[in-house]
């Protein structure tokens, strides 16, 4: 789907703009945007589409967001996520040139809860470790271990390597792929609901 | 479609390849600005770029709070595999000098009569003993053990003890707390004692609980797996808690607190058995329930945690850490 924002060019970002240039945009995603993510692709996964295209899929959501972002913030953040990626899917499927009526229904009935209140804070916060805990105990046993020994103990990669009987080079791999996947756990994977913990 | 077209946007697993591959690259101690210059130019290159980073690195700063628990403790995925208790076992049984078993069926317990074994606020100690039953001291606690011929008796004299006892039906292995007496049946229990209450809680096998004649008639109970006792001067009453529960009250065996729906107010108040330095919860605070493992002897990291996650305040004034909204 790489083809995918190519009708769309400004909603796209196609104008090249830089990203760290507006202070606070960083912040304001990490703390208002991301927590939404296991929302945003519950909803995504209903298109049908695999794992490379809802990747892509969110990340031009969060392209949109954050470019409307950096004219105004879009308070409350949720609807708008939501609007975003809603019109984007609706975008495809004509792209596509599906005519997936179901879809589009679906989609339209799926408006989904945008004014339901994010998951609590205070709710979330209070289990923050246990959920890393969980992330922690999901990765792959030596990709774990490598995490833990850099981010816990904070040996070096030399040292890692040594202690592990691998390449340094291996020690970047795991270390690598732990960061993509933890945020996969953390984020995208995390429960979309309102569970407190 | 075109190729021009299809050159324009890397598939999101791509940019976050690179991503993930900066990260990486920060990390390392040779770090200069040289190349803190060319992640700003690489960010600067698309808002793509930058979101893909900023989302890879908010979940690798999340994992800086994860410094707070002790080695070991994640490593395991359980708070009893004891791994980095071993050193500290190793230790205290080569110290301890316990005694033999001599041939002839003669049972010694310990080669000489008396010992005694203490622990200060925020230490732990294990003691081995020669018939393969172990006895793990918690914070602020004291114990004394007799060995005569035959017998096994150990003395709780204030503290937390987890026992993890070799039955042996000849030679009764009994704890006596606040002149109550628990034999053992083939077991691990934990008892703590203060000055108003005794508790004795079954994990395994079973015990026999006799409550001291004196002030309530003496009564004798037995105890299955998933019981608790509580004596007091006046009362005896045993309930029955859910294993997971008792697992997470004996956390302090793998020297961590484990909170699940605790209050602040009882959080403190556990880890102030294990400080001189005292946590005080003021106001509304108190009554906020937490979740979580904590190390504890570190009351500053928990300090720390409710000011950053739960977004409170916490003074240290010197001689205590005083944690408010």
């Amino acid at each position: 789907m790489r083809e995918t924002s190519e009708t769309n060019p400004e909603a796209a970002g196609l104008v090249p703009g830089g990203g760290v240039a507006v202070p606070g945009l960083e912040a304001w995603f990490v703390n208002e945007v991301l927590p939404l993510e296991a929302a945003l692709m519950q909803f995504l996964r209903r298109s049908g589409r695999n794992a490379h295209d809802l990747a892509d899929l969110r990340q031009e959501v969060y392209l949109r967001v954050c470019e409307a972002a950096k004219h105004q913030v879009p308070r409350p953040v949720r609807p708008f996520l939501f609007t975003v990626a809603r019109n984007l899917m609706i975008d495809q499927m004509r792209r596509d040139q599906v005519i997936a009526i179901d879809a589009v229904s679906d989609l339209e009935a799926l408006n989904i809860a945008t004014d339901v209140p994010g998951p609590d804070r205070n709710a979330m916060a209070r289990s923050e470790l246990r959920r890393l805990q969980a992330a922690l105990d999901e990765l792959p046993p030596r990709c774990r271990e490598v995490l833990i020994l850099r981010r816990i103990d904070g040996l070096s990669r030399s040292e890692i390597s040594q202690r592990m009987g691998i390449t340094e080079k291996t020690v970047t791999q795991y270390l690598t792929h732990g960061v993509h996947v933890l945020a996969n756990l953390l984020y995208a994977e995390a429960e979309a609901s309102r569970r407190p913990g | 479609m075109s190729d021009a077209k299809k050159i324009r946007i890397a598939s999101a697993e791509d940019v976050e390849e690179i991503a993930a591959l900066w990260i990486d690259r920060r990390d390392r101690s040779d770090w200069a600005a040289q190349d803190q210059a060319e992640l700003d130019a690489w960010l600067a290159q698309s808002m793509t770029h930058s979101i893909a980073f900023w989302r890879l690195n908010a979940a690798w700063q999340r994992t800086e709070r994860l410094a707070a628990l002790q080695p070991g403790v994640l490593r395991s995925g359980s708070f009893f595999s004891r791994e980095w208790v071993r050193p500290a076992l190793a230790r205290t049984a080569a110290a301890l000098a316990i005694a033999a078993m001599l041939g002839g069926g003669a049972y010694y317990f310990l080669e000489s009569a008396q010992h005694s074994y203490a622990t200060t606020a925020g230490t732990r100690e294990i003691v081995s003993l020669s018939d393969g039953s172990q006895i793990e001291l918690n914070t602020d606690t004291t114990l004394h053990l007799s060995a005569t011929l035959g017998e096994r008796t150990v003395w709780l004299d204030r503290g937390e003890a987890y026992f993890q006892i070799k039955h042996d039906a000849a030679h009764p292995f009994i704890v006596f707390v606040a002149g109550h007496r628990v034999t053992d049946l083939g077991t691990k229990f934990s008892i703590r004692t203060d000055a108003q209450r005794t508790e004795v809680a079954l994990t395994e096998g079973s015990a026999r609980l006799e409550v001291t004649p004196g002030a309530v008639k003496a009564r004798s109970v037995t105890l299955k797996p998933g019981d608790v006792a509580v004596a007091t001067a006046q009362s005896v009453s045993v309930t029955k808690k859910p294993l997971h529960r008792l697992n997470n009250e004996l956390g302090w065996l793998g020297g961590v607190l484990i909170f699940d729906n605790t209050t602040l107010a009882d959080a403190a108040a556990q880890f102030n058995r294990y400080s001189q330095h005292k946590l005080v919860v003021e106001g509304s605070a108190a009554n906020l329930k937490i979740d979580g493992t904590f190390p504890a002897n570190d009351t500053a990291a928990f300090a720390s945690i409710a000011e950053h996650i739960l977004h409170l305040h916490a003074r240290n004034n010197g001689s205590e850490i005083v944690i408010s909204r």
